[in-house]
């Protein structure tokens, strides 16, 4: 059951990539989609469909995927049901670095960018993380989302320090700062491909471990675990999948936090499941959302990061609310 | 025992702790101190005994167009701003009976932020620049009261309002940065500064005669509610065998503090941390009674301010680098701080 559900959803992400490289602002018809791989003689339109297109549809594909496997872990890691790679605050520590780095440092070439997001999206994470978990009830769930978005606000309002003191960056970055897949080429995926596969591979390597997790520290501790590895191998997960992702597409919010709870509410707890369905479901709807976004505002494009956000808050509030009085 | 001075006065009776006098004078004549110094910073350096005489009539012509029109105007607001956010903040944190609580972490300063980026898109050409504070106080308090019905459960939980304050003003600002990209270009540069929150090029006519009415009116009256704020920090049960209408009292304090810090985000734009800040160093000096807490750490919001303010025209002259930079880079390691101090509270 579970794996025709997986299958399934694999043929949606499937027909959602291919709508994705189909439509857009430019009418390309369906057989020169398909000629544009199989007789490829570089004509406007077969160029629009393999630089643009292709490249597009696959980065909102690999990064939703990323964003939604790092949320469904650092939900387990956190035991929070509103954590997410936006929501604690470590993708806009990596958009942060990575501006401060183009902008003032004069760092440039993808290698580097990738590796200034994740040294971002690392010391935020690490601090909200620490910050979360101190004092004796250990982590909880108000403390670790305060201690988000407080990072949030701070690097946010630094950013916005960084590009008023600078009028050209202003304009490339801010529709990057957003959170955006179009406009960028196969190369800058390329780039980051390695460190979201190897994240990717660990979440899932993981997924066992995260069971035994999600039952409690102490629970897992008696049966065995050790708990303080798997949370250190989880966090070097979510900050590979999520600094990965910001570096190719900006600050994508709220994707890390629909898609979880859609899985777990479709296949319920067990996350040897509940991982790959994460990163397909997750996919489906950043292609999708992207798709929308070229739609709503024709023949200007919406970024994607704010369709997901637009998307998210319902989610967000109806989480928030469903949570136990306190 | 702690001394107190009673006043009387027909119906009106009144006790006043010795020490928040100290305080309150102390801190009143730094802030005198604070605008005379800022005054008389700048790429044109003015001693603070010129200003002064700027001030009382008899200054030299040059100086004189220095100070009143370019100067004073920015500090005055600086001091109107700060004080305005100092004491929606400490309302807020005694209503929401959370020491991290702040109009920046609850959704209001972004719903003003909003409405005022909503108006320079749309209206610019149509409306007087007058309205802008309308259209920020609007967007405030549209937010704020998204926010309390949605928070709404049996009476709103102080929690659940922080969070979906959290998630609310994530998606209102992604909005805001769809427009500014949407838009033309000079259009985006200022959205941005607002949103940012910068006091750069305050005027008179302007900035001050329309948010010193707001100032002059909410602030007494938030100071007659005080000790509904009192009775609000014992909670809710107490607070409701006390006698206290807790919803009714709540509702009210919620909207003297959104127009406060709806007002001030008009003028100053999206100043971040200050609400926060302000009202701890106020209840570390005069301890926690609302009554003495307001007037301090309304005047600890003014300093904090003219201080940031300071900083941010005169560190990287010529570049005048807003407010709200500087305030967010002491602000938020303060607040990880009291997350700190606070660590066994959640």
């Amino acid at each position: 059951m579970k794996v025709i559900g997986l299958v399934f959803s694999a043929l949606v992400l499937a027909i959602a990539v291919l709508c994705s490289i189909a439509f857009g602002v430019t009418d390309i018809p369906l057989r020169a989609v398909w000629n544009s791989f199989v007789h490829y003689d570089g004509n406007t339109q077969h160029l629009i469909i393999r630089t643009t297109r292709v490249p597009r549809a696959l980065i909102a594909a690999s990064v939703g995927a990323c964003l939604a496997v790092a949320g469904a872990v650092m939900q387990v890691m956190t035991r929070n049901p509103i954590a997410s790679p936006s929501t604690l605050g470590v993708n806009s520590g990596a958009a942060f670095f990575i501006i401060l780095a183009s902008g003032w440092l004069g760092v440039s070439g993808l290698q580097a960018f990738t590796w200034v997001a994740l040294i971002g999206a690392a010391i935020s994470g690490g601090i909200v993380f620490f910050l979360g978990s101190i004092g004796r009830d250990g982590m909880t769930p108000v403390k670790i989302t305060l201690a988000g978005a407080a990072m949030a606000a701070f690097f946010a309002s630094l950013t916005q320090g960084l590009m008023l003191s600078d009028g050209k960056m202003f304009d490339q970055v801010l529709v990057w700062l957003v959170g955006s897949v179009a406009g960028r080429d196969l190369p800058q995926l390329q780039a980051v491909w390695p460190y979201m596969g190897v994240g990717m591979a660990v979440a899932l390597l993981l997924a066992r471990h995260l069971n035994v997790l999600a039952m409690g520290d102490d629970v897992a501790q008696g049966l065995g675990q050790r708990t303080g590895h798997i949370k250190l191998f989880s966090a070097v997960a979510v900050i590979l999948l999520a600094g990965g992702s910001v570096a190719v597409a900006g600050p994508i919010a709220f994707v890390g936090i629909i898609i979880p709870h859609i899985v777990r509410y479709w296949i319920g707890t067990d996350y040897r499941w509940i991982l790959p369905y994460c990163a397909i479901l997750g996919a489906v709807l950043l292609v999708s959302a992207d798709l929308g976004s070229r739609y709503i505002a024709m023949p200007k494009e919406v970024p994607v990061g704010v369709m997901t956000a637009i998307l998210g808050v319902p989610f967000f509030v109806y989480i928030a609310r469903k949570g136990r009085r306190t | 025992m702690r001394k107190l001075i009673s006043i009387r006065a027909g119906k009106l009776s009144l006790l006043v702790e010795t020490r928040t006098l100290w305080v309150t004078g102390i801190l009143f004549v730094l802030c005198l101190a604070a605008i005379l110094i800022s005054t008389g910073v700048g790429s044109q350096y003015i001693a603070p005994l010129d200003v002064l005489k700027v001030l009382l009539g008899n200054g030299v012509p040059m100086e004189e167009v220095i100070v009143e029109k370019l100067r004073l105007p920015r500090v005055v607001i600086a001091v109107l701003v700060g004080a305005s956010l100092a004491v929606a903040g400490a309302v807020l944190q005694g209503v929401i009976r959370n020491p991290l609580a702040s109009p920046d972490v609850t959704g209001v300063t972004e719903g003003a932020s909003f409405g005022a980026v909503l108006f320079i898109f749309f209206f610019t050409d149509t409306l007087s620049i007058h309205w802008m504070p309308v259209a920020a106080i609007f967007g405030a308090f549209a937010v704020s009261g998204l926010l309390y019905v949605l928070a709404w459960k049996d009476g709103v939980s102080p929690l659940r309002l922080v969070l979906i304050g959290i998630g609310v003003s994530a998606a209102i600002k992604s909005v805001s940065y769809m427009l500014i990209i949407a838009g033309p270009l000079q259009l985006a540069d200022r959205s941005l500064t607002f949103m940012t929150g910068s006091i750069y090029g305050a005027s008179w006519d302007k900035d001050v005669m329309t948010l010193l009415p707001w100032v002059l009116v909410l602030l007494p009256l938030t100071w007659v509610q005080a000790r509904n704020v009192n009775i609000q920090a014992l909670g809710d049960e107490v607070a409701s065998s006390a006698g206290a209408q807790i919803q009714r009292q709540r509702l009210v304090l919620l909207v003297l503090s959104v127009a406060l810090a709806g007002s001030a985000v008009a003028i100053g734009g999206a100043i971040g941390f200050i609400g926060l800040m302000a009202p701890h160093m106020a209840r570390k000096l005069v301890g926690a009674s609302f009554g003495s807490v307001l007037p301090v750490s309304a005047l600890i919001g003014a300093l904090l301010l003219l201080a940031a303010d300071l900083v941010a025209r005169t560190a990287f002259l010529p570049n005048d680098v807003p407010a709200g930079v500087f305030t967010a880079a002491i602000g938020a390691p303060f607040f990880m701080f009291l997350l700190y101090r606070n660590r066994n509270r959640y």
